[in-house]
């Protein structure tokens, strides 16, 4: 059975978590040392499979028992059965992904939902660095130079909002989170989270098509 | 100090004769294994060992009265009290493969009928027919569960084979460095090493038991394969272009270059301990293998009650018999049928053998892997 089960689950993880519903089929892309799986394993009973790409990280979680596949999370998506996983988690991985819209689209094939977290680049501190330094931002949240940053795509939780409707998504749910302590604590941001927000978290489902006057089976051609 | 015992099991089909995939018979069959660890009440603490292509029942300990340095089992770094497959806990059966001659019937086995060795009147044998002999093992120890089957290779292939013939049984599997099914290149090699053992004129169209042995064909076999089972990193480490006790070239066909005589060594001590009539049969049989399309549907990887056996693939980055492509073949097809499969590539620079070398990485993702297997998954049958 899981052995090591962290006893103290990071806030953005401890959001996501409390979105899952018992015995679901889960999917963590880029699980890292596979925290939030063993978590959910051990609290929530999931059926659970990770994708990490770093073979340090993916041994890590097969040693602790998990199910995890060490690969490319683009290569890996692609030969679940449609709607194999009840949720496909995407925690904060998007902002390194290289085509998000073509990732997202293969989530909505596979997941029934997904949940996408990611820091948020308009935090206050983001802003203000930028007009005051003139330098490219740091945060706890985001680290690194922008020479040496593995997080390409910079995202404010307006641009997700828009951005998952473009590919055929709806927002069930929301989360504006900031974060303290490493992460560990935080507490949901609920007035100008675009500008108080480290982290947004997002459950989105695909969205589903109103035909008043069903259309032929040729003729219906969704987005996704 | 693990001590083990080799024993035997003789089928005889009363009446009939066993029946293989080819649709020939063969009877009686006997099969060589070895157990170590103690059978729980329920009998549901069974990890069958499969081993590669020369390999034998003598996984792990030592006999009684030898030395560690005599006679140790093949995965003795694996396998034993408190190892990655830890004896403590499992009950470890490994079987000497159909076809081979370390102790199971096979080409050099006497043939009933003539009182002399089989020879190539010994009918082709299959993955397929080596997992149902293996089974027979297993009945008579009365096991009718498997917490996991466990090999690396051709024991990958019969690891494979086990759980599409048999997924009732199959708690969990571990495919280590092995194929859905040869690729060209593979059976290209083994083509050339049947070659230069049926070219050896003391082949004899497969009867020499009662003369001079196909030695030299035989270790030019071995020879090939060697190359296979390394990697140009690990032949470059290991001895690049040194030459053999030797500062000068000799100009002449004398082993000159390391590598050389390190290939002489190793055709030459396998032509001592194997049969060349069981490379023909047993590389054939992996030729033969082919679980693509049976792997791709569901059906034939659950049992009735529709559960699933869990999967860990394992490959190595420097494997060029069975590179990490195809390792990912296989996942994907698990993935397509809704399989619970893990994978990781581990980095080794000794090439398609890495698994027999002591390695911390695997013996770790060998033993968490197992832990993590519920034993109430599969509904006991």
């Amino acid at each position: 059975m899981v052995s090591t089960t962290p006893r103290h689950l990071r806030f953005d993880l401890a959001v996501i978590a409390s979105w899952i519903k018992p015995d679901a089929h889960i999917l963590d892309l880029g699980c890292g040392k596979g925290d939030l799986l063993a978590w959910l394993k051990e609290h929530k009973n999931i059926h659970g499979t990770g994708v990490e790409q770093d073979k340090e990280k993916a041994a890590f979680c097969i040693e602790r028992g998990l199910s995890v596949l060490q690969g490319d999370l683009k290569d890996e998506v692609r030969d679940y059965p449609d709607g194999y996983f009840d949720v496909v988690i995407l925690s904060q991985t998007l902002q390194q992904v290289y085509q998000p819209d073509e990732l997202l689209k293969s989530l909505a094939r596979i997941g029934k939902q997904v949940i996408v977290s990611f820091p948020n680049f308009s935090h206050l501190s983001i802003r203000l660095q930028l007009l005051f330094k003139g330098q490219a931002p740091k945060s706890r949240q985001l680290p690194y130079s922008w020479y040496d940053t593995p997080n390409i795509r910079i995202i404010t939780l307006e641009d997700f909002r828009r951005f998952s409707k473009d590919v055929g998504y709806t927002i069930i749910k929301e989360c504006a989170i900031n974060t303290q302590d490493q992460d560990r604590n935080g507490k949901i941001v609920t007035f100008f989270s675009n500008l108080r927000a480290t982290y947004g978290v997002f459950l989105i489902e695909k969205t589903k098509y109103s035909c008043p006057d069903p259309l032929p089976p040729t003729q219906y051609t969704p987005t996704l | 100090m693990l001590t083990v015992r080799k024993e035997y099991l003789t089928i005889t089909a009363p009446g009939s004769e066993q029946l293989l995939d080819s649709g020939l018979s063969l009877s009686p069959v006997t099969i060589a294994y070895e157990t170590s660890g103690t059978l729980n009440e329920a009998r549901d603490n069974v990890i069958l060992i499969c081993h590669a292509f020369s390999g034998d029942s003598h996984v792990a300990g030592v006999y009684k009265g030898e030395s560690e340095r005599q006679h140790p089992g093949w995965w003795d770094c694996m396998v034993g009290p408190g190892k990655g497959i830890d004896t403590n806990r499992y009950f470890v059966v490994c079987c000497n493969i159909l076809g081979s001659c370390m102790g199971s019937t096979g080409p050099s086995s006497i043939n009933p009928e003539t009182q002399k060795p089989y020879g190539l009147d010994f009918p082709m044998v299959t993955i397929g027919d080596m997992v149902n002999a293996q089974k027979k093992v297993l009945e008579h120890l009365g096991i009718k569960q498997l917490h996991s089957v466990i090999g690396g290779s051709v024991g990958g292939m019969q690891v494979l084979e086990w759980c599409v013939r048999y997924p009732y049984m199959v708690r969990s599997a571990i495919p280590i460095a092995t194929t859905m099914r040869h690729s060209a290149l593979t059976i290209a090699f083994n083509e050339v090493a049947r070659q230069a053992i049926m070219a050896d004129p003391n082949w004899n169209k497969g009867d020499y038991y009662h003369s001079s042995y196909p030695d030299l064909g035989l270790a030019v076999a071995r020879m090939i394969g060697h190359i296979t089972y390394l990697s140009d990193d690990a032949m470059r480490r290991k001895v690049g272009r040194k030459l053999q006790d030797k500062e000068d070239f000799s100009f002449n066909f004398d082993a000159d270059f390391q590598v050389e005589s390190y290939l002489h060594y190793q055709g030459s001590k396998f032509a001592k301990r194997f049969d060349a009539n069981s490379v023909l049969y047993i590389t054939k049989a992996a030729d033969y293998f082919d679980l693509a399309d049976t792997v791709n549907t569901r059906e034939s990887l659950q049992d009735l009650a529709g559960s699933h056996s869990k999967f860990l693939v394992i490959s190595y980055t420097s494997d060029w018999l069975y590179p990490t492509y195809q390792a990912k073949e296989l996942v994907q097809a698990l993935k397509r049928t809704g399989q619970d499969v893990s994978f990781c590539e581990i980095e080794a620079d000794c090439g398609h053998d890495a698994f027999l070398i002591p390695d911390t990485r695997l013996t770790k993702l060998i033993r968490g892997f197992l832990n993590g297997i519920d034993n109430s998954q599969t509904p006991a049958i």
